[in-house]
């Protein structure tokens, strides 16, 4: 199992994703198996970190009009309209999934979660619904996880 | 086509980096307005006020694709602030870094940005649909790119090793040699490269440019060097705002870089292939020559050409460091606490990218000046519109539109992924 929080820390809601993988880390996620890795950047890199029988949960900000806050989830790659896209020049973590489809190096099951994003301006942190609807995912996260964690 | 307006506007980038506007009257270019969104300035401001050790990291967040350069430029000026002389090995190392930034960005950026424009795809993802061998090679020299900065730099994204006077760790001479086998297969592919974007279609056009780059008496440049044109400029790079100027423009919240009294003016690969084509490696000179490819070279839309040269270069470059290197006797020198203040440039994969530091008795950053190249190109990218747009006016509006965006990808700039998502809104 690997979960990837993708977002940039200095622009705001963009690093919703990021908030997520790092409470998760602080609530020992790791040591139930999983791995995490953040992506602030361009994500191609990222292809190779899981393996066509692996289970990735992808975590990322959205822009789709919904409350600030709203958490979003899609079974497999959401559609071209959920896409942020909020990374900087490149390929983000979407269109890197697509272009892993394309490739057939999909994971066998992927989970991506969207936080709704508001504020993206660089220095501005993120807006209270945010941060907590990144603590609430990151529970419910690891609640599930754990529930069908055998060690 | 008259009084047709050309609007493009962002879409998938929410914070909104760029925008397109172009006003025709009859096959006139009447108005371009490039605008580009610009955090270097905000990270100016964050930098005042933090101590000089950690520029590094913060400036290393500007970009996702070139935070080695950023890294690098921080450095050079901050060790030129307080009067620091690094290790030949260390030197050596921050080449090899660079070699490590240019394989990952070159190759994100002629294989799944540009090239789609030339092939006619929407994106790489398409593209990737009928030329899965392509993508796969292209993946597989990113990564190679990708395994020199996670050695040099702690991690994959935003590194963390690079520091003033050195590395915080600095690898072994096993550790580089486990990089060689990659490296080499990455050469072939890279001169494989050259060969298949010589075999695109390019438009004819050509501007007639001032080059601006680093020169270096002995290399091709990554970290130093004195600032040089075709048009008889040659100073050291701390005189580089006495001789260039930024101007604000109305239509945009970042600033026009100019050289004075001349205008706009072209960094980035173009610039460095002419400037400096006699200090590539032989293998990347042949490369090049082998598809007539040669200074000057005038077109933009050849920059994907150029682009891949270098990806040689930067292989060729990498298996040199690596055979010469030794491990330096320490990781970092120490600095001194003084107070100072230094200025460097250094090549990021799109061009020049200026750094100046003022620093006060404690290592404190007094003032931060970071000018991107993306900036610097920004005025330049308007007038190859002006002209290019003015050949489409018998174009469909769609068509025009994408061929304007490709000749904004000719640059990489900051705002590629923008605009390959862009809206248009014709006015007629």
């Amino acid at each position: 199992m690997h979960i990837i929080g993708c977002g940039n820390p200095e622009c705001g809601d963009d690093g919703a994703g990021l908030l997520v993988v790092e409470r998760l880390r602080e609530l020992g996620i790791e040591a139930l198996g999983v791995t995490t890795r953040t992506c602030p950047g361009e994500a191609t890199g990222l292809l190779s970190a899981w393996r066509s029988d692996d289970a990735l949960i992808v975590v990322d900000a959205v822009v789709t009009g919904a409350p600030v806050g709203t958490v979003h989830r899609w079974d497999g790659i959401p559609p071209a309209a959920s896409s942020p896209s909020a990374s900087t020049h490149g390929l983000g973590v979407i269109q890197a999934l697509r272009l892993a489809h394309v490739l057939g190096c999909v994971p066998r099951s992927l989970e991506v979660y969207g936080i709704e994003g508001k504020r993206f301006e660089p220095g501005s942190p993120p807006l209270p619904k945010v941060k907590a609807a990144a603590e609430d995912l990151a529970q419910q996260i690891r609640t599930t996880i754990q529930a069908n964690h055998t060690p | 086509m008259t009084g047709r307006t050309i609007r493009v506007e962002t879409l998938a980038r929410v914070e909104g980096e760029g925008s397109l506007y172009i006003k025709m009257a009859g096959d006139r270019v009447a108005d371009v307005k490039l605008k580009i969104y610009e955090p270097p300035r905000f990270f100016e401001a964050f930098l005042r006020g933090r101590h000089y050790s950690e520029a590094p990291d913060i400036t290393a967040r500007i970009c996702g694709i070139c935070p080695i350069a950023y890294q690098m430029s921080a450095i050079h000026a901050i060790e030129r602030a307080l009067g620091i002389r690094i290790d030949p090995a260390t030197r050596l190392l921050r080449r090899l870094f660079y070699c490590g930034e240019w394989i990952e960005s070159h190759t994100l950026h002629v294989y799944m940005l540009h090239a789609p424009d030339f092939l006619g795809f929407p994106d790489v993802i398409a593209m990737a649909g009928a030329h899965r061998g392509v993508v796969e090679k292209a993946l597989r020299l990113k990564k190679i790119g990708n395994r020199i900065v996670t050695l040099l730099g702690g991690r994959e994204i935003h590194p963390v090793s690079a520091a003033v006077g050195g590395f915080y760790k600095t690898p072994t001479k096993r550790q580089l040699r486990e990089l060689v086998a990659d490296i080499e297969w990455a050469l072939q592919a890279s001169l494989e490269t050259v060969q298949w974007t010589a075999g695109l279609d390019f438009p004819a056009f050509e501007q007639d440019y001032e080059f601006v780059a680093l020169r270096h008496p002995d290399e091709y440049p990554f970290n130093e060097g004195r600032l040089v044109s075709n048009r008889g400029l040659d100073i050291d790079v701390a005189a580089y705002e006495d001789h260039f100027a930024e101007h604000h423009v109305k239509h945009s919240n970042a600033l026009h870089s100019v050289i004075e009294d001349r205008g706009s003016y072209l960094v980035g690969p173009l610039a460095r292939f002419n400037l400096n084509f006699d200090k590539l490696p032989s293998v990347a000179q042949e490369a090049a020559l082998q598809v007539k490819l040669k200074p000057p070279v005038r077109n933009p839309f050849r920059s994907i050409m150029v682009r891949a040269v270098e990806l040689v270069f930067a292989c060729a470059e990498a298996l040199r460091v690596i055979g010469e290197y030794e491990p330096p006797p320490t990781p970092r020198v120490e600095a001194p606490q003084r107070a100072g203040t230094g200025q460097a440039i250094t090549e990021a994969p799109r061009g020049i990218l200026y750094h100046r530091y003022a620093l006060d008795d404690q290592g404190l950053i007094v003032t931060a000046k970071i000018v991107p190249p993306t900036s610097q190109n920004q005025k330049r990218i308007e007038d190859d519109l002006r002209d290019y747009a003015a050949r489409l006016v018998a174009w469909p509006q769609d068509e025009a539109t994408w061929k304007c965006e490709q000749a904004i990808r000719n640059y990489d700039p900051c705002i590629s992924c923008a605009t390959h998502f862009l809206k248009l809104d014709v006015e007629r």
